[in-house]
């Protein structure tokens, strides 16, 4: 059985006439997970948003395909229908629309089955305990007037209610302090299993030391410069991008795939 | 690409069906002395009531037609047939009303409406009530609620102390005409410390081709009494220029409450020129409700005059204009009293071209010392064609009031439309969301049946299909 969930091959895309992907090549097997690391700029968030579909990030080349289809042009609502979930760095406050009615909406949308406002409320509180979240959030107004914190605890939430075969995290762990680091990467690690797979893009190491990550790639000027282990966060971590940024520009990733 | 959403508008074929004309009566076009003096004479009025009419239409001759706000320059007044009388007398047993009247009033729910515990029925079918209706138990307390024409004649006391004492001829040129052509509408009476605790509910539409609609409301609430009126509009659709010029004034006495409900909804070719104004006792309470969803033009500021100490004021409302539409609504108080207290809350929606503004005028008087008034418009556009704004305007008399004031003016954001997208929601069902959500602080104050309305309206208008 072929176990390839997404497969990203010389991928280009451009927003605004300004070239940000330039070819980047990525697999990733059921149950992986995977980091992507990179200076401010190098297009980790273009490469988020490429793959949720987002309208304004146009691909100029390459192919991504998910579970064997090209999905290049699907729309947004049917990438989620699929399995692919986004979880946003600045996630979108809407007013008058409650977490619980929203997600109980998504919920249905996304297994194409009614949710019976009773055992969604229950489904609900189990995740939001898990998550250790306080059961009043269910009635708030979607992000509105949530911390920073609160709203990644939110995607998260989102993420546990919607079940999706493929996450991408992007910067889930910024702007958070170390014990909501913990809870989120915690919630994460639960939430991780052998049918599903997760991309992570992250500045920081400490949601790594929770999550084990089975690779580590270096995104830098729009190409993925070098792959790797935990090792190669480490390494980064003491000595920064400085050494891929010379090498990136002459770096050919272009492959036959 | 992602797909795109084609919108829709709205199914109007519910309310666009028209019934052959067959009139008794239909007044020459154009507006002279004689025809006025027609109109009273057919209506059995008294003297005063035929007087006050050519003293209005007077007025009406001198007024200029207003400059600001809506253009209204293709709305052609001379050509419009100021009284028709359906081919009904006037019916209290809904088996007798005519079939052809009926099937409209099928389609538009109004008998249903009455089965689901409404207090009484008064369905205004062009310009003449049709069919009235109160529960007998309303009756023994003394509660009056009948059509203004017969009003005029059996209450003519109450009626002539405060028929257009609120907004007078002087007030404007739609005030002069209405002054001068008024036909139908409901009156209601409520005497002290009785609380009607069902809701009351007009329901009234236009029928023929050219037919303007000046219906008169006159509620009294005595001291102490509470009451809910719900004004229902829909007309069906013609060609030529429809004009609806109707006044609704409001007295609610010392510690009495009442609250005023309409969903508009006139076909897209109708002048929705309305006057709404309410004057509240010492500790008394007026609720206004509303909501915009039909017409080419509107320009309708529901007033609250604040007359006594304490007496308060809230008004909620909500506009949505789509291709065409112009329109101009919002809400006026007067703080004329001290310790009175005004929430205003109000939101409009623009889409396709559509054009939607709030225009409110908070006054507070020498003597509002202690007064308290929140102003909160909002403005949603859903896309770059539409136009919307917030016009709020304060005149404040005394520095010793407290006010809270918010307006926002703001599109439907892609990124938001994209953040629900991408849980799954469809691109029409993520901007139905925002819009809902948007007017949720609305639908909150809404009676139940409105609420479902509202929402209906706002799907119907949402609709599409994903190409």
């Amino acid at each position: 059985m072929d176990n390839k969930l997404i497969k990203i091959c010389n991928l280009e895309s451009r927003v605004e006439e300004e070239e940000i992907l330039k070819g980047i090549n990525l697999e990733v097997e059921k149950g992986e997970i995977h980091v992507i690391m990179g200076p401010n700029g190098s297009g980790k968030s273009t490469l988020a948003n490429v793959l949720m579909g987002h309208p304004d990030y146009e691909i100029t080349a390459g192919e991504v395909d998910f579970e064997g289809e090209n999905i290049n042009d699907l729309a947004v609502d049917k990438r989620a229908k699929k399995g692919i979930f986004l979880s946003f760095q600045y996630p979108q406050e809407i007013p008058g629309v409650t977490v619980e009615n929203f997600l109980r909406t998504a919920k249905t949308s996304v297994t194409g089955e009614n949710q019976s406002i009773f055992d969604f409320k229950f489904l609900l509180e189990e995740k939001m305990k898990m998550l250790d979240i306080d059961e009043s959030y269910a009635d708030r107004y979607l992000n509105k007037g949530f911390s920073g914190g609160e709203k990644k605890k939110n995607e998260i939430l989102q993420m546990a209610v919607l079940e999706p075969k493929l996450a991408v995290l992007d910067e889930t762990d910024s702007g958070l302090d170390v014990d909501a680091t913990k809870t989120v990467a915690e919630g994460i690690k639960k939430l991780s299993s052998k049918d599903n797979s997760m991309i992570i893009i992250t500045h920081h190491n400490q949601i790594l030391d929770y999550l084990e990550p089975d690779y580590v790639h270096v995104l830098v000027e729009g190409k993925i410069v070098k792959s790797g282990g935990m090792e190669l966060a480490r390494e980064i971590e003491k000595n920064g991008y400085a050494e891929y940024k010379e090498d990136a520009e002459k770096l050919n990733t272009k492959t036959n795939c | 690409m992602a797909d795109k959403t084609q919108v829709n508008d709205i199914d109007r074929s519910l309310y666009d069906q028209k019934n052959e004309n067959i009139y008794k009566y239909k007044s020459q076009k154009g507006l002279t002395k004689e025809v006025i003096k027609e109109i009273s004479k057919e209506k059995n009025e008294p003297k005063w009531m035929t007087e006050f009419r050519l003293k209005s239409l007077e007025i009406y001759k001198e007024k200029e037609v207003p400059d600001w706000g809506a253009d209204i320059s293709e709305l052609d007044i001379d050509n419009i047939i100021t009284y028709i009388r359906p081919d009904a007398e006037l019916q209290n047993d809904w088996n007798d009303v005519p079939e052809d009247i009926k099937n409209t009033f099928d389609s538009l729910g109004i008998p249903e409406a009455e089965k689901k515990s409404l207090a009484g029925v008064g369905a205004q079918y062009d310009s003449e009530v049709v069919y009235h209706n109160l529960k007998k138990e309303l009756v023994e307390q003394g509660v009056i609620y009948m059509d203004m024409e017969n009003a005029v004649k059996e209450y003519e006391d109450i009626v002539k102390e405060h028929f257009m004492k609120l907004i007078t001829p002087n007030d404007h040129k739609f005030a002069a005409l209405h002054g001068a052509v008024w036909s139908g509408g409901s009156f209601v009476y409520v005497p002290a410390g009785i609380d009607v605790d069902i809701p009351l509910q007009s329901y009234f539409r236009l029928n023929a081709p050219g037919a303007g609609q000046f219906e008169h409301t006159l509620i009294i609430l005595e001291e102490g009494a509470d009451a809910h009126f719900i004004e229902g509009c829909s007309a069906p659709k013609y060609s030529v220029n429809n004009l609806h010029a109707g006044a609704v004034e409001l007295f609610v006495g010392k510690k009495a409450k009442l609250r005023y409900s309409t969903i508009e909804n006139w076909s897209r070719n109708m002048y929705n020129l309305n006057t709404k104004r309410a004057k509240v006792e010492e500790d008394g309470v007026i609720e206004w409700v509303s909501g915009s969803f039909g017409s080419r033009v509107s320009m309708l500021y529901p007033m609250s005059i604040l007359n006594g100490e304490r007496a308060r004021a809230e008004f909620t409302g909500i506009t949505f204009a789509a291709e065409g539409q112009y329109l101009d609504t919002g809400a006026q108080v007067i703080h004329a009293a001290p310790h009175t207290t005004s929430t205003v809350n109000a939101r409009s929606i623009a889409k396709d071209g559509g054009q939607a503004y709030y225009r409110g005028l908070l006054k507070a008087a020498k003597n509002a010392h202690h007064s308290k008034a929140s102003v909160s418009c909002e403005s949603l556009m859903l896309d770059n064609d539409s136009i919307s704004d917030t016009l709020p305007i304060m005149k404040l008399q005394t520095d010793d009031i407290d006010i809270g004031h918010e307006a926002k003016v703001g599109r439907i954001s892609e990124e938001a439309i994209f953040y629900l997208m991408s849980r799954g929601i469809s691109e029409e069902e993520a901007k139905a969301m925002i819009v809902r959500g948007f007017v949720e602080p609305i639908a909150n104050e809404l009676p139940l049946e409105y609420a479902v309305e509202l929402n209906n309206l706002i799907n119907l208008e949402l609709e599409g299909t994903i190409g």
